[in-house]
């Protein structure tokens, strides 16, 4: 009886800090925007104690930023998971294995600089005196392209690439290539062979590829900030706008609720999708 | 010094100033040599900049200043911390709103602030700046202060912030991206929603925004009113697809010609014209607003002795005046203004005609706080 007893409690204590900081770090802070989300905005900005539905009423409101977010972050989440397929699919399999480290590398080296960096070298580059006047010389004048949908697009396709790619990489590499050649022994055109084979096997990896940069996304507003200029507004810039410029934080906490909730089901349904497409007796993440 | 001649030759100079550099002769032989240390010590008595400065001991530490951009001369920086010995933060805002969302957050850390004259009276209530022991930075003397810009600081008698500079809020127009000659904001607007269309800035800020949108139809730049906002709220929306952007960082976008119109304040106009002399800066002639930045300092700053050797420092005249020669902000000191050469005290973008000022207003205290006005902004963003 005691050997059964002694176990559990080291497994506790060996949870413990994981544990604690789970409580304290995740948990009581959402628990904490959860009951300001009911309360009401002080007369300066802040917070008053009180029990009230309106802020949830009130987000229809935020109905533009919604929609934007809701829109542009899984086409965001898509456009990257396109690009970035291939080149996993390049480095996995094309390259030999001398070279791949070094070429991941270069793969993840953007991301060692700072963001805002990245970020505002696009607005130049999609800015009057950039792309827009190359394509005025080949003949296609009046080009607006930062401070639009496109540009948030092209930024978050540029930003998140480097996070998109090491997953399905990973996904790539334990691929059997003798399964590529078992299929086309079988007949199979290469094509045929990479959508009946190489996808669905890659597909963990593209699913968490995915759900990173679908989460960051949705979270995002320093690039539709810098590449949407004011004129794309996500619900981060909602989040911003409402705890440091109106300072109505119990309208900023129903938003954050409401943005959690959406990412709580949308991924729950996702993974679902995705994990009853791969083989489930290796239900792994990659 | 009686074994040399009245003069040093030119390749002596460089021998002695190579020899120097590489440590064989000390610097007292160096000065003297080149007679450079008695030109230093005549030159400083007859030019009051280069005079021994006050020394501020006991000093240590950082400081944490919080302003706005592109408002301070690094150099000016660099010499208080080779004087004191403290080295100094600048953190940087785009909004008053944000600086206050920091301040009720709490904790902040900050020592000297940079607020603009509506909010000192909600920082006061707030008991988030303190009262200034004005004896603490003698260099600052009220007397001095043009007196149209010493009532928001002071608050019942007490000073609670001390004038930094001022200026005014209108638009920019690049005369050699258009024709157009916009005059009021009610022109703004207008062709916004014309022939501008797609190139043209508002500012991501609810006091000029809003208020701009205001005179354009005719009310108070400060109005609070719910039938009034409706309205304003209109107008913005509608303007809200022809904009290029709803930024305060519009000086990219004029500079390369993305914008050719924006929502402009006198600090970015100075910089722009002075590069780009197609640059014309105008004021609403419906109206529009006056500012005074001001210098408060932070309740409970965990530096009170340097933000005061800072203050002291800073409002020194011929310092501050390096100040207004780096950031182009027209200054309230008297004695700062003399300091000024010409071609500074007679711009008209920073220092416009009497009746030009006329119509314009000082931004209001409720402004900051008022709920409606905040969330027309947020409105008028996510549209």
């Amino acid at each position: 009886m005691t050997e059964t007893r002694r176990p559990k409690l080291v497994t506790a204590l060996l949870l413990a800090p994981a544990g604690v900081f789970f409580v304290f770090l995740l948990l009581v802070p959402l628990a904490v925007v959860l009951l300001f989300s009911f309360g009401e905005r002080a007369p300066a900005g802040g917070y008053v104690p009180a029990f009230t539905l309106q802020n949830y009423m009130d987000l229809p409101a935020r109905g533009k930023a919604f929609f934007n977010t809701l829109t542009l972050a899984p086409l965001g989440t898509l456009l990257t998971a396109i690009f970035a397929f291939p080149m996993a699919y390049f480095l996995a399999v094309k390259t030999s294995p001398k070279r791949r480290v070094a070429m991941l590398i270069l793969v993840m080296a953007p991301f060692w600089t700072s963001q805002l960096l990245r970020y505002y070298a696009w607005m130049i580059i999609l800015g009057n005196k950039g792309l827009p006047s190359w394509l005025a010389v080949v003949g296609i004048t009046d080009v607006r392209i930062i401070n639009t949908p496109w540009a948030v697009l092209i930024g978050a396709v540029y930003g998140f690439l480097p996070l998109m790619v090491p997953p399905i990489y990973v996904s790539l590499e334990k691929l059997d290539k003798r399964l590529l050649e078992a299929s086309a022994d079988l007949g199979a055109t290469p094509t045929r062979t990479f959508f009946q084979v190489t996808l669905p096997l890659a597909l963990p990896g593209v699913a968490t590829g995915s759900m990173l940069v679908f989460i960051l996304l949705m979270g995002d507003y320093i690039l539709p900030q810098f590449l949407g200029g004011g004129k794309v507004f996500f619900i981060g810039n909602a989040l911003v706008d409402l705890f440091l410029q109106s300072r109505n934080w119990p309208f900023g906490a129903a938003v954050s609720v409401a943005l959690v909730a959406i990412m709580f089901v949308t991924i729950f349904f996702y993974m679902r999708f995705v994990l009853s497409k791969t083989d489930t007796r290796r239900a792994a993440l990659v | 010094m009686t074994k040399h001649p009245d003069h040093i030759s030119a390749s002596k100079f460089i021998d002695e100033l190579r020899r120097y550099q590489k440590g064989s002769v000390s610097r007292r032989h160096f000065l003297g040599v080149t007679g450079l240390g008695l030109a230093t010590a005549v030159l400083s008595s007859a030019v009051p900049g280069l005079r021994p400065r006050k020394a501020y001991a006991g000093l240590s530490g950082t400081l944490n200043v919080t302003t706005w951009p592109n408002y301070f001369s690094q150099e000016n920086y660099d010499n208080f911390t080779k004087q004191t010995g403290v080295p100094i933060n600048i953190n940087v805002f785009g909004s008053n709103e944000e600086m206050l969302a920091k301040l009720q957050a709490g904790s902040t850390g900050w020592d000297v602030l940079v607020p603009t004259n509506y909010t000192i009276s909600t920082y006061k209530n707030l008991d988030l700046i303190e009262p200034l022991d004005l004896k603490l930075f003698p260099s600052y003397d009220a007397a001095q202060q043009d007196p149209r810009f010493l009532g928001p600081g002071t608050i019942d008698g007490v000073t609670y912030a001390v004038p930094k500079d001022w200026g005014t809020t209108g638009f920019i127009v690049n005369t050699k991206a258009t024709a157009e000659n916009p005059v009021s904001w009610k022109d703004f607007f207008a062709l916004t929603q014309g022939p501008l269309s797609g190139k043209v800035t508002v500012h991501d800020y609810q006091l000029t925004t809003i208020g701009s949108a205001a005179k354009a139809l005719g009310y108070g730049f400060n109005t609070v009113d719910k039938a009034e906002l409706a309205e304003i709220e209109k107008l913005l929306v509608a303007t809200k697809p022809h904009l290029f952007g709803v930024t305060s960082d519009y000086q990219p976008a004029m500079r390369n010609g993305d914008a050719a119109m924006a929502m402009c304040w006198t600090n970015d106009a100075a910089q722009l014209h002075r590069d780009l002399p197609e640059m014309s800066y105008r004021l609403g002639k419906d109206g529009g607003e006056i500012w005074v930045d001001h210098y408060a300092v932070i309740k409970g700053a965990p530096n009170r002795d340097a933000a005061y050797a800072f203050l002291d420092f800073i409002l020194t005249p011929d310092i501050n005046a390096k100040e207004i020669e780096a950031h182009g902000t027209p200054s309230t000191d008297a004695r700062v203004i003399k300091l000024l050469p010409e071609s500074i005290t007679k711009n008209p973008i920073l220092y416009p005609a009497a009746e030009e000022l006329s119509v314009l207003e000082y931004g209001a205290a409720e402004t900051l706080t008022n709920p409606d006005r905040a969330e027309l902004m947020a409105r008028f963003k996510s549209a």
